[in-house]
C-alpha cells in the first residue's frame, strides 16, 4: 500500500512513476472479478431506473439509456391500492430486523464469551451440540418449529418473527470462534485489578469483538431483512406483513407492475448496503483506536 | 526456518497459559457467573433449535402425515430409504458430487480472496461487491444467471461460444442432464463465497500484528511464508467456522438447483437429498419419511464437520 501511495505521490510531482507492475495486474484482476460478482447488484440498481420498454428487452441490458423514476411512481400506486399502506410494511421490517439484530448481538456474544473464556461446565459437549444443530437440514425443521411457536401462543405476534432466530447456531458459533482469540493475559490483568465480569465484558471483550460484531450485524440483518418465510408461516394479519411478502404480492399483480417490482427490489436492497458500509467503517475506526492491538 | 520455530514457540506459550488457567481452581462464583452469561442463549437455543431437531428425530421413526398423530413404525422409514428407494441413491450420489466439488473450491477461493483483498486500498468497496450476491439473493440473482445460461442463442455464454465458432447450436444448459449439476456448482460457488469471505476478512483484522513484525525480523522471506507460518495458525477459529458453514451449505443445496432447472429436474439430474426431502415433506406430506432423509443427511454432514473440527482445533 505504501508503495502505491509513494508512486502516486511521485507521479503528482511529475517524477519517475514507481508502481510495481504486479500490483497493477493484481488490481486489474481483482477489479474484473469484483465486477463479475457485483453483477446482480448492478442489475438491481440499473433496472430500477429503466423505462418500461427497456425493462422488457431481451437479452437484458446492463446499461440504462433513458433513466426515469417511473418505476418508483408505479410502486407508490401499486402499494397504495392494497389495504395496508406500504409504509407500514417498511416499519414492520425495520422493527423486526433491528430488534432481532440487537438481541442477537447481546445473547450471542455473552454466551460465546462464556463458552470461550469463562468457567462454563460441559463446554465441549454443548459446543458439539451447537455444531450438530448447524448441520441439521433446516428444510425439515419448518413444521416442528411451527408447532413450538404455536404451543407458546406466539402465532400472529411479532414475537414469532423475532425470538426464534435470536439464538441461531450459526451466529453463536461465529462469535465463539472470535472469542477464542481474546488474549487471556488481558482478561487476567483486569480480573486482578478487581473488574467484574460484566465490566470486563463491556470494556474489553466487546471492543475486541467489534469486527466480529460488525460481521454478525451484516449477516443477521441480511438474513432477516430478505426472509419473508416467517410471516407467511406465522402471521395471518395483513397489517403485520414485512417487506419481502408485500413485494411478492406486488409482483403477482401482472406485467404492468413489473416496473414497480424493480423499484421495490431496489428499496429492499439499499438498507443492507448502507448497514454493510456503516459497519465496515466502524470496524476500521474501532480497530485503530482500541488499545488492544 | 528460524521463523517457524519462533511462531511455534509463541503458540506453545499460549497453549501453556491456557493450560495453567484451565487446571487452576475454579470457584463456585466463577461457574455461576459463566452460567448466567450463557443462560439467555442456551434457553432460546434449546427451545427453538434443539426442540425441533429432537422432534424430527422422533418423527423419523413414525408415519406422520401432519393431520393424524404420528404413528410409531420403528426403523421402517430407514429401511425403505436404503433398500427400496432408488431415487434416494441418485440424490445421495448427486449431493456428494456437488458438495465434494463446490465445498472445497468455494472455501479455498473465499480465503484467498479475503487474504489478497485485506491489504488492498479500497477493500471495503471490493468486499461489498464480493458480498453482493448474498445481499441480492433471490430474484436479481435468478435474472443474472438466467441471462448467463439462457438455453437459446441470446444467452451470454451460448452467444459468446457461437460467435467464437466453438459451437454451432446453443447448449441447453438448464435442461440437459449433463450440464445441470456443473452449472449449479458454478452458481453455488459464485453465490456462497460471501459468507466465508466476510468472516475471513474480519479474522484477518484480528491478527496479532506483533507476531507478523516479529516474523519479519526473524527472516520471513515472502508473503507466502507469512501466510503459512503466522497467519493461518492464528486464523484457526475462523477457518473452522468457514469450513463448517461451507459443509452445511454445500450438502444442503436445493434452492439454487430448483430455480435453475425446476423441480423435479429433468431425468433427476439435479436431484439432491434436500430436494428428495422437500418432495416428501411438502409435496407428498410424509413427514416421517422426510425426517428420516434429514437424519441421514445430518449424519453425513456431521461426520464431515467432526473431521474439520478435529483438524482445525488446537489439541491441548
Amino acid at each position: 500500500m505504501a508503495m502505491v501511495r509513494r508512486g502516486l505521490h511521485l507521479r503528482f510531482r511529475k517524477k519517475v512513476v514507481q508502481i510495481s507492475a504486479s500490483r497493477v495486474l493484481l488490481y486489474i484482476f481483482i477489479g474484473a472479478l469484483v465486477c463479475f460478482t457485483a453483477l446482480p447488484l448492478i442489475y438491481v440498481v440499473v433496472t430500477a431506473f429503466k423505462p418500461i420498454d427497456e425493462l422488457l428487452k431481451f437479452p437484458p441490458q446492463f446499461i440504462v439509456k433513458k433513466p426515469t423514476l417511473q418505476s418508483f411512481k408505479d410502486l407508490v400506486v401499486a402499494a397504495s391500492s392494497s389495504s395496508v399502506p406500504f409504509l407500514r410494511n417498511v416499519v414492520n421490517s425495520i422493527f423486526i430486523a433491528v430488534s432481532n439484530v440487537l438481541l442477537t448481538i447481546v445473547v450471542a456474544s455473552m454466551g460465546a464469551y462464556s463458552m470461550a473464556k469463562m468457567q462454563l461446565p460441559l463446554k465441549k459437549q454443548i459446543f458439539s451440540l451447537v455444531v450438530a444443530a448447524m448441520m441439521f437440514p433446516a428444510t425439515v425443521l419448518t413444521i416442528p418449529t411451527y408447532m413450538i411457536v404455536d404451543g407458546l401462543g406466539m402465532i400472529n405476534t411479532y414475537w414469532a418473527l423475532i425470538v426464534p432466530k435470536v439464538a441461531g447456531a450459526f451466529n453463536f458459533f461465529m462469535m465463539k470462534q472470535f472469542c477464542e482469540q481474546i488474549p487471556i493475559p488481558i482478561l487476567e490483568a483486569a480480573r486482578i485489578d478487581g473488574a467484574t465480569e460484566l465490566r470486563i465484558f463491556r470494556s474489553i471483550v466487546f471492543p475486541f469483538l467489534s469486527p466480529a460484531i460488525a460481521t454478525l450485524v451484516v449477516f443477521s440483518f441480511t438474513g432477516i431483512w430478505n426472509d419473508g418465510s416467517g410471516d407467511l408461516i406465522y402471521i395471518t394479519n395483513e397489517a403485520m406483513r414485512t417487506l419481502p411478502t408485500a413485494i411478492s404480492s406486488i409482483a403477482t399483480g401482472g406485467l404492468s407492475r413489473s416496473g414497480a417490482m424493480t423499484a421495490a427490489t431496489f428499496i429492499m436492497t439499499t438498507p443492507t448496503i448502507i448497514i454493510y458500509t456503516l459497519m465496515q467503517r466502524r470496524v476500521i475506526e474501532t480497530m485503530a483506536h482500541s488499545g488492544i492491538k | 526456518m528460524a521463523t517457524a520455530t519462533l511462531a511455534k514457540e509463541a503458540s506453545k506459550k499460549r497453549v501453556r497459559t491456557k493450560k495453567i488457567k484451565g487446571g487452576g481452581v475454579s470457584s463456585k462464583k466463577d461457574v455461576a457467573t459463566a452460567i448466567l452469561f450463557f443462560l439467555p442463549f442456551f434457553v432460546l437455543f434449546c427451545i427453538f433449535t434443539i426442540g425441533p431437531v429432537v422432534n424430527s428425530f422422533y418423527y423419523s421413526l413414525t408415519n406422520f402425515d401432519l393431520i393424524q398423530k404420528p404413528d410409531w413404525v420403528g426403523l421402517d422409514n430407514y429401511q425403505g430409504l436404503f433398500l427400496d428407494d432408488e431415487l434416494f441413491m441418485t440424490a445421495f450420489k448427486n449431493t456428494l458430487y456437488f458438495a465434494l466439488i463446490s465445498g472445497p473450491v468455494g472455501y479455498i477461493m473465499s480465503f484467498i480472496m479475503a487474504w489478497v483483498l485485506n491489504d488492498l486500498k479500497g477493500r471495503t468497496a471490493f468486499a461489498l461487491a464480493f458480498y453482493a450476491p448474498s445481499i441480492t439473493s433471490g430474484t436479481a440473482m435468478g435474472v443474472v444467471w438466467g441471462y448467463f445460461f439462457s438455453p437459446d442463442r441470446y444467452g451470454l455464454i451460448n452467444n459468446t461460444l457461437i460467435n467464437m465458432g466453438i459451437i454451432s447450436s446453443p447448449i441447453l444448459w438448464t435442461s440437459d442432464a449433463s450440464t445441470i449439476l456443473p452449472c449449479c456448482i458454478f452458481i453455488q460457488i459464485w453465490m456462497s463465497m460471501g459468507t466465508g469471505f466476510l468472516v475471513f476478512m474480519a479474522g484477518l483484522q484480528n491478527q496479532d500484528r506483533e507476531l507478523i513484525e516479529a516474523g519479519s525480523l526473524d527472516g520471513i522471506k515472502s508473503r507466502f511464508q507469512e501466510l503459512f507460518y503466522i497467519v493461518l495458525p492464528q486464523m484457526k477459529p475462523q477457518l473452522l467456522f468457514g469450513a463448517i458453514n461451507t459443509i452445511s451449505s454445500s450438502f444442503g443445496v436445493f434452492s439454487i438447483i430448483q430455480s435453475f432447472a425446476g423441480f423435479p429436474t429433468p431425468n433427476y439430474a439435479g436431484h439432491t437429498l434436500v430436494a428428495h426431502l422437500y418432495d416428501y415433506a411438502f409435496v407428498k406430506f410424509e413427514m416421517g419419511y422426510a425426517s428420516a432423509i434429514a437424519v441421514v443427511l445430518f449424519v453425513i454432514t456431521f461426520a464431515a464437520g467432526k473431521l474439520c473440527m478435529w483438524m482445525l482445533t488446537d489439541k491441548d
